[in-house]
C-alpha cells in the first residue's frame, strides 16, 4: 500500500455538507448534466422518462407561482439530502444503504437486492432503482467515468456526492501531506452551476464556506418536520 | 325433512368411502381442468423471469410507484393463509364440535396459500437470484442481514408461521393417512406407510395427538397474530409515504386478514361439497355458523378501518389529505367504493338473514365479492399512497402491465392447483375427526320434534354446540 495514503486523516474527521441558494437557483439544469456525465447515469430514453423509469441523482423541481399573467417559476434542486437520521438506511434487510463515517448516506451496489423498500421510505424521492441494464448510445460509451461503477439492473442508487472525487481529494490532501483545503473537493453538480447555487464542504470546519452558509438566517431543511435531519441545507428564497 | 337428514351421521365404512372416493376415481375432467391450472402457473412462471432477465421496466411500476400489485398480491395471499389455521385452532380450543368437516379444507387452505404468498416478496426483488442473502446463514463475509428491517422480520415471521402450519396440518393427517395406508396396496402404500411415522393408532399415539395438537393449537394463535401485525408493519414503520405511519394497522391488518382469509375457506368449502358431492359431510349448518364468524369479523374489520380513515381524515395533515382525498374521491374512486361495498355494505347486510347463510350459492358469491373487496383493499393502501408522497413533482401513477397479471393470475391458478392436487393425494375432511364427532351425536327431543344434537359427554350439559 502506498505509504502516503495510509497516513490519511482518519475517518470521521469531516461531516460533508451542502448548501442550496433557493435565492440564486435559475432552473438552467446544468447540475443535472454534470451529474449524469460524472456518475455514469444511465439515459432511459423519452419513451422509459414518461413512464417514470429515469435516474437523476439531482433533479430541478419546477413550480408555478401566481395567476396568469402574473406567474413566477419557482425551481428547487432536491438531490439526496445524506440525513443524519436516514428513513432508508434501517428499513434494508441487507445493509446495502449505511451510513459512512463522514456522514454519507453510501450505497453498496453490489450487496443490494433490490426490495426497493429504501426508495418507498424516502420522503425525498431521491433513491433511484436500475430499471434495466445500463446503456448509451454509442459514442456516449466512451465518455463513462472509469472511477464510477456501472450500475447493473435490479440494484439502488443515489447521490454519492460525488464520493470518488471526495475520495481523490483526500488522496491528493495526504500525498502532498497536508490538511484539505476548503472548496478543494467540488461535487460534479455544484462545479457546473454557473450561479454559484450550490456549495458543498466540511460541516465540521467551522471556517468552511459551508458551515458560514449554514448559520444564515434564511436557512431551512427539506420536510424538516419528518426529523431526518439533513445535511443539506437550503436558503430561502426572498427574491421576488 | 332437513333434520331427518341429519339424525346420526352415516357409518364408520360409509365415512370412510365417501370421503375417499375423490383419491380413488379420477375422471377427465380433473386432467382437464389441473392441466389449464398448469399451463397458467406455467405461464405466470415465465413472466416472472422475463421480468428477471429484462429487468423492471416490463411492469408498470416507476417511481415513486416502487412497490404495487404484486406486494398488494403478497399482503393479500398472506392475509388469505391467516383464517384456515387460525378458525382450526379457534374452534378446537372452544371444543366447537361442528368444526370437524371444516378444519382439513381450512388447514390445507392455510398451507397452499402461505406457499404462495411467500414467492411473492422473492419474485418483487429487483435481484431475486440473491434472495438467499435476507437468510441469517453463516456467511464466510461476516455479513448479516439487517434485524432493524421489518422485512426481515417479515422473513422470519413467514417462515415461523409456515412451519408451524405445516405441523398444525400434518399431525391431524396421520391418523387419515394410516386409514389410507390400509386400504391401499403396491408401491401407494409404501408412500403412505412412510408418511404415516409407525401410526398404529395405539392408545398411547392417540394421547399423544391429542395433546401435541392441543399444545400447537395454544402457540399457533399469537404466531398468527404476529405475522400479519408484521406484514403491517412494513408499512406502518415507514415514514414517507402518507397514510402509513399509523399504530392501528396491526390490528387492522390482522383483522382484514382473518375477513379474507374465512371468507375463501367458506368459498373453498362450497367448492368440495360440489366438486366431491359431500353434502352429508360439509353441510348448510356449517355455512351458517362460518357464516356468523364473518359477520362478526366484517363488523371488526370496518370499524378498524374507519378509525383509521377518521383519524386520518380528521387530522388533516397536508400531505395525507391530498393521498386521502385521491383515495376516497380522486382516481382511485371506482376502488375504494367497490371495496367498501364488498367488505363494509354488503356482508353485514346479507349476513344479518338465516336464509342467506345457509344458501350455499349465495355465499359463494358473497365471499368472492368480500375478496375481490380485500384485494382491492391492498392494492389501495399501497398505490395511493406512494403516488402521492410530499412533492408534487414527483406524483406518480400505476397500471399493472402484463408481466405483473400474469404474475397475479399464475398465484390464483398455482393455489387452485395445489389444492386440487392435494385432494387427490390426501383425505380432504378428517375422517377421524368426523368419526369422533359420531360418538358425541345424541337425538334430543324438545316437544314433538327430534334432532341431532352434538355435546361433549364429558361436560354434562345439555345442548351446548348442537
Amino acid at each position: 500500500m502506498d505509504s502516503n495514503i495510509a497516513s490519511a486523516p482518519e475517518t470521521g474527521t469531516h461531516r460533508w455538507g451542502m448548501v442550496v441558494d433557493l435565492d440564486k437557483c435559475t432552473g438552467c439544469e446544468a447540475c443535472v448534466v454534470a451529474c449524469h456525465a460524472e456518475n455514469n447515469i444511465p439515459i432511459a430514453g423519452e419513451d422509459e422518462v414518461a413512464r417514470g423509469h429515469l435516474a437523476n441523482w439531482i433533479r430541478i423541481e419546477r413550480y408555478w407561482d401566481g395567476e396568469y399573467p402574473d406567474v413566477k417559476a419557482r425551481f428547487l434542486p432536491v438531490l439526496c439530502q445524506h440525513c443524519t437520521h436516514a428513513p432508508c438506511e434501517p428499513v434494508c434487510p441487507v445493509y446495502a444503504t449505511y451510513h459512512n463515517p463522514e456522514g454519507l448516506n453510501a450505497q453498496i451496489y453490489n450487496r443490494c437486492v433490490g426490495t426497493r423498500y429504501c426508495a418507498n421510505n424516502c420522503p425525498y424521492d431521491v433513491r433511484f432503482f436500475n430499471w434495466r441494464d445500463p446503456h448509451w448510445p454509442e459514442p456516449m460509451r466512451a465518455m463513462l467515468n472509469p472511477d464510477v461503477t456501472v450500475r447493473s439492473r435490479g440494484v439502488m442508487e443515489k447521490c454519492t456526492f460525488c464520493i470518488q472525487r471526495i475520495n481523490a481529494g483526500k488522496e491528493q490532501a495526504a500525498f502532498e501531506g497536508r490538511p484539505l483545503k476548503d472548496g478543494e473537493i467540488t461535487p460534479a453538480c455544484a462545479q457546473s452551476c454557473p450561479p454559484d447555487v450550490l456549495v458543498f464542504g466540511d460541516l465540521n470546519d467551522p471556517d468552511s464556506r459551508v458551515s458560514q452558509m449554514a448559520g444564515d438566517e434564511r436557512r431551512f431543511q427539506l420536510l424538516g418536520e419528518l426529523g431526518t435531519d439533513p445535511v443539506v441545507i437550503y436558503l430561502k428564497r426572498l427574491r421576488e | 325433512m332437513a333434520l331427518e337428514n341429519q339424525r346420526g351421521l352415516p357409518s364408520d365404512e360409509q365415512i370412510i368411502h365417501d370421503i375417499l372416493a375423490p383419491m380413488q376415481r379420477t375422471t377427465w375432467r380433473f386432467w382437464v381442468f389441473s392441466g389449464s391450472l398448469a399451463l397458467i402457473v406455467a405461464f405466470g412462471v415465465f413472466c416472472f423471469l422475463f421480468m428477471q432477465i429484462k429487468g423492471f421496466w416490463v411492469t408498470g411500476l416507476s417511481r415513486p410507484n416502487m412497490w404495487a400489485l404484486l406486494i398488494a398480491s403478497f399482503v393479500f395471499w398472506i392475509g388469505l393463509s391467516h383464517s384456515g389455521t387460525l378458525i382450526s385452532a379457534i374452534l378446537r380450543l372452544t371444543k366447537a364440535e361442528w368444526r370437524r368437516p371444516v378444519v382439513r379444507a381450512a388447514e390445507a387452505m392455510t398451507l397452499f396459500t402461505i406457499m404462495v404468498a411467500g414467492t411473492f416478496p422473492i419474485m418483487h426483488l429487483g435481484r431475486a437470484w440473491l434472495f438467499y442473502w435476507l437468510l441469517p446463514y453463516p456467511s464466510e463475509r461476516m455479513i448479516w442481514p439487517n434485524f432493524r428491517s421489518p422485512l426481515m422480520w417479515d422473513f422470519m415471521a413467514i417462515t415461523t408461521y409456515l412451519t408451524g402450519s405445516t405441523m398444525y396440518f400434518y399431525l391431524p393427517l396421520i391418523p387419515d393417512l394410516a386409514t389410507v395406508r390400509d386400504r391401499t396396496s403396491g408401491w401407494r402404500k409404501s408412500v403412505y406407510t412412510a408418511l404415516t411415522f409407525g401410526w398404529r393408532g395405539s392408545r398411547e399415539q392417540w394421547e399423544r395427538l391429542e395433546r401435541a395438537l392441543a399444545i400447537l393449537a395454544v402457540t399457533i394463535l399469537p404466531v398468527a397474530v404476529s405475522v400479519h401485525t408484521i406484514v403491517s408493519w412494513d408499512f406502518a414503520m415507514a415514514i414517507a409515504p402518507p397514510l402509513w405511519h399509523t399504530t392501528v394497522f396491526g390490528p387492522y391488518f390482522v383483522a382484514g386478514a382473518i375477513y379474507s382469509g374465512l371468507a375463501l375457506v367458506i368459498t373453498v368449502m362450497a367448492a368440495l361439497r360440489w366438486v366431491y358431492g359431500l353434502d352429508t359431510y360439509i353441510r348448510p349448518e356449517h355455512f351458517d355458523k362460518m357464516g356468523k364468524i364473518l359477520l362478526t369479523i366484517a363488523l371488526i374489520w370496518f370499524y378498524l378501518w374507519w378509525a383509521d380513515f377518521l383519524t386520518n381524515w380528521y387530522g388533516r395533515l397536508p400531505d395525507e389529505r391530498i393521498a386521502l382525498m385521491q383515495y376516497l374521491f380522486g382516481r382511485f374512486w371506482p376502488m375504494s367504493w367497490g371495496m367498501l361495498l364488498f367488505n363494509a355494505i354488503l356482508p353485514p347486510i346479507c349476513l344479518s338473514f338465516t336464509k342467506f347463510r345457509r344458501s350455499i350459492p349465495a355465499m359463494i358469491v358473497l365471499t368472492f365479492l368480500i375478496n375481490v373487496g380485500m384485494y382491492l383493499e391492498r392494492v389501495l393502501i399501497l398505490v395511493p399512497s406512494l403516488t402521492y408522497k410530499h412533492f408534487p413533482y414527483v406524483w406518480g401513477g400505476y397500471w399493472p402491465s402484463w408481466v405483473e397479471w400474469g404474475i397475479f393470475f399464475g398465484a390464483f391458478a398455482g393455489f387452485t392447483f395445489l389444492y386440487t392436487v392435494f385432494s387427490k393425494l390426501i383425505p380432504v375432511v378428517s375422517i377421524w375427526e368426523v368419526r369422533e364427532e359420531r360418538l358425541y351425536v345424541t337425538e334430543k327431543r324438545v316437544g314433538k320434534v327430534a334432532f341431532p344434537a352434538v355435546a361433549l359427554p364429558m361436560t354434562g350439559q345439555e345442548g351446548g354446540h348442537g
